[in-house]
């Protein structure tokens, strides 16, 4: 019973973390975007700040009518937005918050497979969207979600991979446990490429080609409303707090610190590149799709390989 | 126990302890999921609609890892997901796109091949459960001990064992790389009549 009892309490615990913190990245996107460009932000619902902002949004979302367009594909486009969101729920599961059993929510021996390869499935929400809304802009959305993600997969794994043969397994405990300080300059090319790809991945800007709104609209969510697009919204930052925890557990050392090790760390490294997300989506303008598809092929993936190089030299040298 | 036929016992020692008359749970889950793999693979190839087919291969994909990782092979499982799930089928996809498929059915998209496909699979299916029956007619995986297609293991073996099947399988991959490249490059010092298209690539 006590086992039962652990797993639950396990799980609520994630879910939990899953509805708040994107949330809590969502509202300060908000005002950091807001005092970068001069501006105030939402500074009326909850009263103190505007904090409850997001909260009357969902209210807002929830009203609204959910509309399937006449020409669409029914079922698959409104099974689209779960397909999206899901896999990010089940990555948090996965991601040591902590050192010790009880800070991860399931430890897997293949942590590492299992988040990326899972994150790959969130992108299907996408193209199914893009798709069975029988639009030509959410088709071309599609189409351009699909041509980034081949694209950019393979530098994301590639530096992940090089991150697993320096700690020589692929269990994210087992990653944080190995991590020593100075892996952070060794590291620091395969880190750069795997957080970029991520953001790549996440369709956050400036690689927000496939959403870009001055040409297709909103790309594959155009056709949706309601609570559905709200779903895709909160997949976006779900997607944030998973890519920067993730970077956090295989680059930064997770909740290894300066002074006493602990989840706090990991929190914090977690905030501070989530606000490098938002900072970033405030300074640059977006990338065309051939300066895209370009940084990949030709920067990335040839950074990519020369780390996982390095990574084998120093491998062999210190062992 | 002891009111068992004598055909029974025979059974029940044929599968040395096992007792696959008296099924644990997993093993119902594996049959189950099984159902639903081949039910999700056998819609794939008889729906009318296309992207409808790429979806269903989706769940019948899936369904395969759920059975890797009911036979504690975690790892495979993995990266089946992140092979097909996250690769395949996105390009499979990508190239349905770019074909612009309806939404609705699509009646020209059948090759009339119908008969010829049901049995080269039958005849495939057949060859690959027997051999597989055959080569592992003596072996149990016991799922409730250590998992023993864990990372560590997969591993060891692939290239331990397996190194030189490995390294040829690689060595194949980096032909098709190579092979690819060079069917999709346009030769720069062909004459305009190789490409009616003249510069359009």
């Amino acid at each position: 019973m006590n086992d039962v009892l652990d797993v639950a309490l396990r799980l609520i615990v994630v879910f939990a973390v899953f509805l708040v913190l994107p949330l809590v990245v969502g509202q300060t996107e908000h005002k950091v975007m807001a005092h970068m460009q001069g501006r105030l932000g939402p500074m009326y619902a909850g009263g103190f700040h505007g904090w409850a902002q997001l909260v009357a949004d969902g209210v807002k979302f929830a009203q609204k009518e959910d509309v399937v367009p006449a020409g669409a594909d029914r079922r698959i486009f409104q099974l689209a937005p779960a397909v999206a969101l899901l896999p990010y729920l089940l990555v948090l599961v996965a991601i040591p918050i902590g050192p010790g059993e009880g800070a991860v929510g399931q430890a897997i021996d293949a942590g590492l497979f299992f988040v990326l390869a899972v994150m790959g499935v969130g992108v299907l929400g996408s193209l199914m969207a893009g798709w069975a809304s029988a639009n030509k802009f959410s088709l071309l959305g599609g189409l351009r979600t699909a041509a980034q993600l081949l694209a950019y997969e393979l530098p994301m794994l590639l530096a992940a991979a090089s991150v697993a043969m320096a700690a020589g397994t692929v269990s994210l405990p087992g990653i944080v446990d190995a991590f020593q300080w100075w892996w952070l300059p060794w590291q620091i090319t395969g880190a750069l490429v795997f957080f970029t790809a991520g953001l790549a991945e996440l369709q956050r800007p400036p690689f927000d080609m496939p959403v870009a709104d001055s040409e297709i609209i909103f790309g594959a969510y155009t056709e949706y409303t309601g609570l559905r697009f709200a779903l895709f919204l909160l997949a976006e930052y779900a997607g944030i707090v998973v890519l920067c925890a993730l970077t956090t557990v295989l680059f930064l050392g997770g909740w290894h610190g300066p002074v006493a090790d602990g989840w706090v760390w990991t929190l914090l490294k977690t905030a501070v590149l989530a606000f490098v997300v938002i900072w970033l989506r405030v300074s640059y303008p977006r990338l065309r799709e051939d300066q895209l598809q370009k940084l990949a092929w030709t920067t990335l993936i040839p950074l990519a390989l020369a780390q996982i190089a390095l990574t084998g030299i120093v491998k062999v040298a210190i062992s | 126990m002891s009111d068992l036929t004598p055909a029974a016992t025979t059974l029940a020692a044929a599968a040395t302890g096992h007792g696959f008359l008296s099924p644990t749970g997993v093993e119902i889950a594996f049959l189950l999921v099984g159902l639903a793999t081949l039910g999700a693979a056998v819609v794939t190839v008889t729906t009318k609609q296309l992207v409808h087919a790429a979806l269903w291969l989706v769940v019948a994909l899936g369904g395969i890892a759920v059975e890797y990782l009911l036979l504690t092979a975690e790892f495979i499982a993995w990266v089946q997901v992140l092979i097909y799930l996250g690769s395949v089928v996105v390009l499979l996809l990508f190239g349905l796109m770019l074909t612009k498929a309806p939404i609705g059915r699509s009646p020209d998209a059948d090759s009339n091949n119908r008969w010829v496909a049901l049995g080269v699979a039958l005849v495939a299916a057949a060859s690959l459960v027997w051999v597989v029956v055959d080569a592992f007619r003596t072996t149990w995986i016991d799922l409730d001990g250590p998992a023993q297609g864990s990372t560590k293991v997969s591993g060891e073996i692939l290239f331990q064992h397996w190194v030189l099947p490995f390294e040829a399988l690689s060595v194949l991959l980096l032909a098709a790389l190579i092979g690819a490249i060079v069917l999709s490059r346009r030769d720069a010092v062909a004459g305009p009549e190789d490409h009616p298209k003249g510069q359009q690539r």
